[in-house]
């Protein structure tokens, strides 16, 4: 399948940092530092994007001109596909959305926007990517090994994946356990530094609520991670037993019960969701309000949405489920949790709006990025409540609604969030900045070609298209002209897609080589990560010019001031703040 | 040399207690689950309790007092090491680990004895959980032990005493973990 | 069907505009519960967009100095702009809830009594195995007919499943019918449906299944009373001794 890749930019990312280091602190070895880290993390998630994109590119060729040679790939059987499609979404989400959006992010941010020198475990936050790394050594060569890689879906239901008889993947399948289990514990590692700096770390000044959105979003998603994560840990060790050693806990035959796997996995499946959403929003908020010039409107109430969300979140798991074979009346209770989470939800997305209103916006690159996840998740939020109503789950249920239902939140937060971050940040973490009229193209270039591949796909979905099939020749209902028109459509798009991708990396490239130095502070904002050089030294600040805060971060336009902007840590008579 | 940002304490309570309590939360869920999905089956299964007549409870019982001592002797040495006497806190460190070991031992006589009469964990659904969850359990055991010795180690030079509280409360809580494995194990017939 | 309520003209708007064609008793319950949603939540997601996007353009910064405005959203007067429309969410969600429970209850949990016949569908890697009942009519009797991938029913009459599989996974779909549940090893699920149109029409595995999920398809044929009397007249086997014997013990019954 596809090919075991060294992860280049890595290795060589390692040499950059270390060259720059000033000499005082290089008994600290260089991938202590959380910057360095977050910089790991990245490039690995993104060089993981690429493979799980090849993968959307073969399965979506194989669909809209089935039985072709796909170049590149060549062709696709009915077992390769069902491992594209599984390792797809696997690697999109464990290997993309995590670290890009929670690890690199909330390495990089934590620390800097609370006004910290490091994470407070520098050695534990370097064996969490240390183990991450490993896990992606090991999904990628389980693609590889004989047999092929796991073709059980993303979801990994037994028996089919405890079996091999039933799956024919022996080695596949269990290399995919184990690496799954090897991310959890990278982010479990990885997590308590992120709570830990939060609570403990903060910069003198700093209280509760002059932290920046971003910063407790990523934390509550690591708590919401590391709570939920543990019950699919257990299951996690359930099931390779039962691959390898021959036990029966998800075999009927042996008096085990596969809806049991159901359970666990979904209990850390659906609050996974909003693992990977809250950093995103986070990271949307702050781009909102530093380009819109707005303070946020009612931070307090954004921070207990996003509590009550997370707690909400643990009760919400069985919608999965439906038509599993649970207790019929449970998917009453479920049905009722499900649109109840809508509630909070549509109110961050109300927040959202309402911060632009009277604010003095400023449409460039991350700006843009920022709005388009909102109006894009906004898609995908309404599009769940067809899905949360058990009725209609009924028929939407494993159809390409649902597919097209979460990729319209799953694209916005894993590659439109990431982006924006990305381009939001950028000055920052390299030093340069990009240039806004490629970042402009290739923006257009990602959103129109977006839409263009789920919409088809929505509509396909409530035409009764399921998931996972590799070849719709055989169901004549589906096999339907205009239905085949439709997934030549979304194929087409996703390649025109694929290819605007390479403006963005051009644009990288250009912006490290030629790219006009960054000052401290080149959006003008708030947090303390502005206050620093760009990039940011080892240690973030010299030691006697470690921040203090005097107010939050979200102190835009302020009435009588002369700058439409106030920094946090800008001394100023008490009480005015 | 440490970061600022470690010795930083804006809640008031050390980094180092923070961390681990957020350690053991997670293990709370870990174990938590598996118990749970334990406890489910037990319910549908009754004719799990023949498999479960055959544990040992007496040497259940034994375990558990070895187990229990060894917590004690952990909470004597975080009072020596509060004290600031490093080399009594390493002494009551190395009887804990004494005590990990001699539990590590009866159960690894328990295991050989049961597997040797043909209950392995292939057996049926008790015996799976059985191994599983007392494995898991075992392992945590074990790495406890390992985590300590390094932390006596330093704790007879002074150095790090801090971290004498620290591994007791996670030995506390491997203790606690094994309260609830015992009854739903051993007892529960 | 000249006589359709204005309701159930809404719940065959899907039916209508050629999407997916209604065939059970309850897939218009159905599209009228998604045909409801896709209002309600229309209408609040076309308004969310329609605002935002009037945000952007009515507050582009222009360069002509003017500066956006104080606001902390923390005084009641401003907050309302986000708690009312938060209540009206919420009341819409309890109006959809509403509308889900009647739709669901019908459907998976309610069982209608007195069903015209049971039949029994067995998924297995990668075939669909039908059971009906023979010439009695009745099911688990010596002259079953036994078929694979091709399900025989007739329409209007009530039907009872009872769905089982013998390995992984599956699930038993039929997107004319709006008829989708798993099948899991070692349990026998017990649903109904009854058809209202003739016809040939799809079965589809809607849980993957391994290697060939993407081949297990079925066919379902709805027949009127006298073609679907003459199948069964046609493919009963016929009962001796010795097959009464062979069939009499069901498998998972």
């Amino acid at each position: 399948m596809v090919e075991p890749a060294v992860d280049l930019t890595h290795g060589q990312h390692h040499d950059d940092h270390a060259d720059h280091g000033p000499q005082g602190w290089l008994k600290y070895l260089w991938s202590t530092d959380h910057k360095v880290i977050a910089m790991q993390y990245m490039f690995t998630g993104m060089f993981m994007a690429l493979v799980g994109g090849f993968m959307a590119y073969v399965f979506r060729m194989q669909l809209a001109f089935p039985g072709i040679d796909v170049p590149g790939f060549g062709m696709v059987s009915p077992g390769e596909y069902n491992a594209l499609v599984t390792n797809h979404g696997t690697i999109m989400i464990f290997w993309v959305a995590m670290p890009v959006l929670l690890a690199a992010f909330g390495n990089y941010l934590i620390p800097l926007m609370v006004g910290a020198d490091d994470m407070v475990f520098p050695k534990v936050n370097r064996l969490s990517f240390q183990v991450f790394f490993v896990s992606t050594i090991v999904i990628l060569a389980s693609l590889v090994v004989e047999g092929g890689g796991f073709a059980g879906a993303w979801t990994a239901y037994p028996p089919l994946s405890a079996d091999s008889t039933y799956n024919l993947t022996p080695l596949g399948s269990t290399l995919w356990v184990i690496g799954v289990g090897l991310e959890f514990v990278a982010f479990l590692l990885g997590g308590i530094n992120f709570i830990t700096t939060l609570m403990n770390s903060r910069a003198p000044g700093m209280r509760a609520f002059d932290v920046p959105i971003v910063v407790w979003m990523i934390v509550v998603a690591s708590i919401l991670f590391m709570l939920s994560v543990g019950p699919l840990l257990a299951g996690a060790i359930m099931l390779i037993f039962d691959q390898t050693i021959g036990t029966g806990f998800f075999n009927p035959a042996m008096g085990g019960d596969p809806i049991l796997w159901q359970h666990l996995f979904w209990f850390f499946g659906h609050p996974e969701v909003y693992v990977v959403l809250l950093p995103a929003m986070g990271v949307v908020i702050e781009i909102i309000t530093t380009f819109a010039r707005k303070k946020v409107f009612a931070y307090r109430t954004v921070i207990f949405t996003v509590v009550a969300t997370g707690v909400l979140s643990f009760f919400v798991w069985a919608h999965h489920q439906f038509i599993a074979g649970i207790d019929p009346r449970m998917a009453n209770i479920f049905t009722i949790t499900t649109l109840l989470i809508s509630v909070p939800i549509a109110e961050l997305c109300f927040v959202y709006i309402a911060t632009l209103y009277g604010g003095s916006i400023t449409l460039n690159t991350p700006m843009l990025w920022a709005l388009a996840f909102v109006a894009t998740f906004l898609i995908g939020g309404v599009t769940g409540i067809f899905l949360g109503a058990a009725g209609a789950d009924i028929y939407f249920h494993d159809t390409y609604f649902v597919l097209a239902h979460f990729h319209y939140t799953f694209f916005p937060i894993a590659i439109i969030g990431a982006f924006a971050a990305i381009t939001y940040w950028f000055p920052k973490m390299f030093g340069k900045m990009m240039d806004d009229r490629l970042g402009k193209i290739h923006f257009w270039g990602t959103i129109i070609p977006f839409n263009m591949i789920f919409i088809p796909l929505f509509v396909l979905g409530m035409g009764g298209q399921h998931r996972r099939i590799y070849n719709y020749s055989h169901f004549p209902e589906l096999a339907l002209d205009w239905f085949q028109d439709m997934r030549v459509l979304a194929t087409g798009s996703l390649l025109v897609m694929l290819a605007f991708q390479s403006v963005f990396f051009y644009n990288w490239y250009k912006t490290i080589r030629h790219g006009p130095k960054a000052p401290k502070n080149p959006w003008k904002a708030n947090s303390l990560e502005w206050t620093t050089e760009s990039p940011p030294p080892h240690g973030n600040w010299r030691p006697d010019e470690m921040p203090v805060v005097y107010r939050g971060p979200y102190e835009y336009s302020t009435p009588d001031r002369e700058d439409d902007y106030w920094p946090q840590n800008e001394p100023s008579p008490r009480g005015s703040a | 040399m440490r970061p600022i940002a470690t010795t930083r304490a804006a809640t008031g309570i050390a980094t180092g207690k923070l961390a681990v309590w957020w350690v053991l939360a997670s293990e709370v869920v870990i174990f938590g689950g598996l118990l749970a999905s334990y406890i489910m089956f037990r319910l549908g299964h009754p004719e799990w309790a023949d498999a479960a007549a055959v544990t040992n409870t007496t040497i259940g019982a034994v375990n558990t007092f070895v187990l229990l001592s060894s917590s004690l002797t952990a909470v004597l040495a975080h009072q020596a090491a509060e004290r600031g006497d490093g080399r009594k806190a390493a002494q009551w460190l190395y009887c804990t680990i004494v005590g990990a070991a001699t539990f590590i031992g009866i159960k690894t006589y328990e295991w050989w004895y049961e597997i040797s009469h043909g209950y392995t964990i292939t057996s049926n659904g008790f015996w799976a959980f059985y191994y599983s969850a007392a494995g898991l359990h075992a392992f945590h055991v074990i790495a406890g032990a390992v985590i300590m010795f390094i932390v006596a180690r330093d704790a007879a030079k002074n150095i790090e005493l801090h971290r004498v509280e620290l591994i007791g409360i996670y030995w506390h809580f491997v203790d606690i973990v094994w309260i609830f494995l015992f009854p739903l194990l051993y007892i529960a017939k | 069907m000249n006589e359709m309520s204005f309701w159930e003209r809404a719940g065959h708007f899907f039916d209508d505009i050629g999407l997916i064609r209604i065939g059970s008793s309850y897939a218009g319950d159905i599209d009228f519960l998604i045909l409801l949603v896709l209002v309600v939540v229309g209408v609040w997601f076309l308004a969310a967009e329609l605002i935002f996007l009037y945000f952007i353009m009515r507050f582009r910064a222009k360069g002509d100095g003017r500066r956006a405005d104080y606001i902390d959203g923390k005084n009641k007067k401003h907050k309302r702009w986000i708690t009312y429309p938060h209540f009206a969410v919420l009341a819409f969600d309890v109006l959809i809830i509403w509308v889900s429970f009647q739709v669901w209850n019908n459907i998976k949990m309610t069982l209608p009594d007195n069903p015209d016949a049971v039949i029994r569908v067995i998924g297995q890697q990668w075939a669909w195995t039908f059971q009906h009942p023979g010439v009695d009519g009745e099911l688990d009797t010596p002259d079953d007919i036994f078929t694979v991938d091709e399900l025989h029913v007739e329409n209007e009459k009530v039907y009872h499943f009872k769905l089982e599989a013998t390995d992984v996974l599956h699930s038993f779909s039929v997107p004319v019918w709006r008829i989708k549940q798993d099948a899991i090893p070692g349990r026998s699920i017990t649903g109904w449906f009854q058809p209202t149109v003739t016809g040939e029409f799809d079965v589809q595995c809607a849980e993957i299944c391994g290697f060939g999920h993407g081949v297990m398809a079925a066919r379902v044929m709805v027949e009127t009373a006298e073609e679907h009397a003459a199948w069964v007249a046609a493919n009963a086997p016929a009962v001796t001794a010795a097959a009464a014997d062979a069939n009499a013990p069901s498998p998972g019954s």
